[in-house]
């Protein structure tokens, strides 16, 4: 690959996908990219650049599905599980009970161990029995949605994160695969979405799980998500950002909750001010039934 | 240090096993049968036992049983490790006092979920 057609690659993915790819990863570029090119039947990565400079959209978006890093597992880090658990959802169940329903967004949820970790979660959480509780995935990839909305995992998928208990209640056995059941599966729904684009339309959420996404953006392109993620939270919601994702030096739309590491409130000083756009009314809310 | 004591009638196994615990900081005492994991067992029990299902002389499922009549065989935590990967093992083992369950094959990731998952990392 010839230092122009990186250049290229780096900016398309970029602007697509937010991916902000440093000089030296010219190799992960072509690991990813040549088995890409092959199944397209092009010769090598130059054809490739030229396919998608002559306005292939389909090889495009797959370029853009290929360079994006979907690892995920259950219940990844613990901690902010943890915390929606013991102090997030019971303060909900408060806040909401006059209307009993919530909603709860995973943004880049990849193939779906997140939003079905919450799901599970919630599933066991007796306070909430009866209400309606809206969980939205949502990805850049549809790829990986599918799989997500399958819910259909492997051995290896299931022994991460995963306690022997939850596989046992809420799993079915397909050979050696595993595949949630459908009351779970149920309360997840999916939707395609770019964390670049504007995303008002799919309205206020009272919890948000952006995790492990930010990490590949730029400063600039953080900031940008940070203040729709701002437009798109309760005022008393909560983000949970990854472990190695923070809101310091970046925006002030957020603050950190003290003694809970990685869950972020709206910062109400800077809403008060004018900061904040206004939230969506709440007749544009769409929640479904649990 | 805690102890885990790794039960297993193949080597390999255990080697792996032990290559990936003692890189957990566990110190490992090994046994090929339940038999001799009772024997161990009675001289002083670990903290945790990763648990072969299928062995000779008593298997993983009898040597549960045995280990939480004990006296104090309810503290150490059992995960088993085997290649029963069906619901019916898993809910069986659980039912006798397994808190976790690895299906075999097994590496690093895994061992070290599930000894998170137990409270012992």
């Amino acid at each position: 690959m010839t230092p122009l057609e990186y250049e290229f690659l780096r900016k398309l993915l970029k602007e697509r996908s937010g991916l902000d790819l440093s000089s030296d990863k010219q190799y992960l570029v072509e690991s990813r990219l040549i088995p890409l090119a092959r199944r397209a039947g092009l010769a090598d990565l130059a054809e490739l650049v030229q396919k998608i400079k002559s306005g292939a959209e389909a090889v495009t978006s797959d370029v853009v599905e290929a360079m994006t890093t979907n690892e995920t597992f259950f219940f990844r880090d613990k901690i902010p599980f943890d915390h929606l658990r013991q102090t997030i959802l019971p303060a909900l169940v408060q806040a909401r009970a006059h209307r009993r329903s919530l909603r709860i967004w995973c943004a880049a949820s990849s193939t779906g161990q997140e939003p079905y970790s919450i799901a599970m979660y919630v599933k066991e959480f007796a306070a909430l029995a009866g209400w309606r509780v809206e969980i939205v995935a949502t990805d850049l990839s549809n790829e990986v949605l599918e799989k997500s909305k399958a819910g259909i995992y492997s051995q290896f998928e299931v022994q991460r994160g995963l306690p022997i208990q939850m596989l046992v209640r809420y799993f079915t056995q397909i050979g050696e695969l595993w595949q949630l059941n459908p009351d779970i599966r149920a309360m997840v729904t999916h939707r395609q979405l770019n964390l670049l684009e504007d995303f008002s339309h799919i309205g206020t959420f009272d919890v948000i799980f952006c995790r492990n996404v930010l990490i590949y953006f730029d400063q600039e392109t953080k900031t940008g998500v940070f203040e729709r993620l701002a437009r798109s939270i309760e005022p008393d919601g909560v983000v949970a950002l990854g472990a190695a994702e923070s809101v310091v030096g970046i925006t002030d739309a957020f603050k950190p909750c003290p003694d809970r590491r990685g869950i972020y409130r709206p910062n109400a000083d800077r809403s008060a001010r004018g900061g904040a756009a206004p939230l969506m009314p709440h007749s544009f809310r769409v929640v479904a039934a649990r | 240090m805690r102890t885990c004591l790794v039960v297993d009638d193949s080597s390999v196994i255990r080697k792996v096993a032990r290559r990936i615990l003692e890189g957990l900081d566990f110190q490992i005492v090994e046994a090929e049968d339940g038999e001799k994991a009772l024997e161990v067992c009675r001289r002083g029990l670990p903290d945790a036992i990763l648990l072969d299902w299928n062995m000779p002389v008593m298997d993983g499922y009898e040597f549960l049983g045995n280990l939480r009549r004990m006296p104090g065989g309810d503290q150490p935590k059992v995960v088993f490790c085997t290649t029963e990967n069906d619901v019916a093992h898993i809910a069986r083992a659980l039912h006798a006092g397994a808190n976790e369950y690895i299906m075999k094959p097994f590496d690093k990731d895994i061992v070290t979920a599930k000894f998170q998952e137990v409270g012992l990392i």
